[in-house]
């Protein structure tokens, strides 16, 4: 079965684009590999290979979790579906 | 899949087994690279180690370059050492440290000699252990004579979802059958450190663990100009999609499996408490935490990429895995062991475990690594701090 996002976790509320790319309203796959199910999201913006996709909407101060843990925090609200990375996540550390 | 029991290694005098049989020429300090060089470039069949220091250290900065020195004369993918350094006094202490192996080991200074007498001397040396190191044979060795260290770089998502757990399974299904397992990268698990150290397997490994953790993280806050968004993670990191530092240690951490690690090691330290997985205190740097590795005693070296990282290291061949497709595609002679397929799903983490056992098995029967082949040499000294 074809994949377009993997999920760490159920908890998560990112996933990783795993083909080469996602293109603006396309309508993806997701596997959550915790409990081997099943998802779908339809994208809002172009994401390559590796990098994350909001999986729900979130607004600033909020916690990306990803493989089930804290990984950092929202700055900019992010729609479902949208591309997750620099522009709108920072580190809790340092 | 049944995992084999033995591999072809090199038996040597301390019990110990390698996957190499390198013959070494092991300059003490900087200034001693060129004598080491013309040595290994007179005698074919040995290679120099050249580095950056050795002169005016102290302490505990001293220490780790003994410990660095004597431990990767020690390794038993190295059948026999040359030590030239300028100065009698710390070239014999490397060569009688070297000695408690057993093998043969011999030591130059350059000092009331100059360079071309002790090239001569040392050459005509290295001509006579090369030749005899060049009789050895392989022989059946057991699995536990594997000492398998691990570390990632040039990181990017497919090494947390991929890549890394596929070292995970491969420590899953190895450490019950006796072999030495080594992690490091203190810096690299900032975020996922408390996670970290609840995988001790006791509660003295896990205070261990987060009072070496600490002790790194207060060293960043004091010397830190910035947030070290530029440096963690990397600029490779980010193109690859990690975002945090934290994204990026919870993948790192992927490598170690189920595994409780049972000890935490100084930096070059060999593990004493037997078989099972250590923690090294090592840099998140490629080339200097292999060294590191090598240094304590490891012979074969796991390496998981995302984007492509090409280390190599001169005595411990170094295995890369991806599971990366553009990095498989673009940069292939870099990649021994391709599980890519993971994230079409037409692997699962099971068969991806397997075939690198099975690449791990080759590589240590001794078949060469992409990075021996292409020359990757990678001998990077770690400096504490700087010298007297």
């Amino acid at each position: 079965m074809a994949t377009d996002i993997i999920i760490h976790d159920k908890k998560d509320n990112v996933g990783v684009v795993v083909i080469e790319k996602i293109t603006p309203k396309q309508d993806c796959k997701c596997w959550i590999m915790e409990d081997d199910s099943s998802t779908d999201i339809q994208s809002m913006d172009e994401i390559p290979l590796g990098h994350k996709i909001a999986m729900t909407d979130l607004k600033e101060g909020d916690t990306i979790l990803k493989y089930g843990h804290d990984i950092g925090k929202v700055v900019k609200s992010i729609k479902k579906g949208e591309h997750v990375h620099v522009h709108n996540v920072k580190t809790k550390k340092w | 899949m049944e995992i084999p029991k033995g591999f072809l290694g090199y038996k040597r005098e301390n019990g110990r087994a390698g996957t190499r049989n390198h013959v070494i020429i092991l300059p003490v300090d900087d200034i001693s690279n060129a004598c080491a060089e013309a040595v290994a470039n007179n005698i074919k069949g040995t290679i120099a180690l050249p580095h950056s220091y050795g002169r005016l250290q102290f302490g505990a900065d001293l220490e780790l370059h003994f410990r660095t020195m004597i431990g990767t004369g020690s390794n038993p993918n190295v059948a026999a050492v040359i030590v030239i350094g300028i100065e009698p006094k710390w070239t014999k202490r490397i060569v009688d440290g070297i000695a408690k192996t057993g093998k043969p080991v011999e030591g130059f200074h350059i000092e009331r000699t100059g360079d071309i007498g002790t090239v001569m001397k040392a050459s005509k040396k290295a001509q006579e252990f090369v030749m005899w190191a060049s009789e050895k044979q392989r022989e059946e060795c057991p699995i536990s004579d594997l000492w398998i260290s691990v570390k990632c770089g040039e990181s990017d998502t497919t090494s947390g979802l991929a890549s890394n757990p596929t070292v995970g399974n491969l420590m899953d299904k190895l450490e019950p059958l006796g072999v030495h397992l080594c992690f490091g990268e203190t810096s690299e698990l900032t975020g996922a450190e408390k996670v970290c150290a609840t995988r001790g397997a006791t509660k003295e490994a896990s205070d261990k663990f987060m009072k070496t953790w600490s002790a790194y993280n207060d060293f960043i806050l004091k010397e830190a100009t910035d947030d070290l968004s530029e440096s963690q993670p990397t600029a490779g990191n980010i193109a690859g999609g990690l975002t945090t530092i934290e994204e990026k240690a919870f993948g790192n951490f992927q490598k170690i499996g189920d595994c409780k690690f049972i000890d935490v090691l100084e930096p070059a330290e060999e593990p004493k408490k037997g078989k099972g997985l250590y923690f090294m205190d090592t840099s998140s740097a490629a080339a200097e935490c292999v060294t590191l590795q090598a240094a304590a005693g490891f012979n074969i070296h796991l390496f998981p990429t995302g984007q492509g990282n090409i280390v190599g290291n001169p005595i411990e061949p170094v295995v890369k895995l991806t599971a990366n497709p553009l990095t498989v595609k673009s940069m292939g002679e870099h990649i021994d062991c391709d599980v890519s397929k993971i994230l079409s799903r037409e692997m699962n983490l099971s068969e991806a475990g397997d075939k690198l056992i099975e690449t791990t098995l080759r590589v240590a029967n001794g078949r060469l690594t992409c990075a021996e082949a292409l020359g990757h040499k990678e001998f990077v000294m770690t400096k504490l701090y700087r010298s007297a």
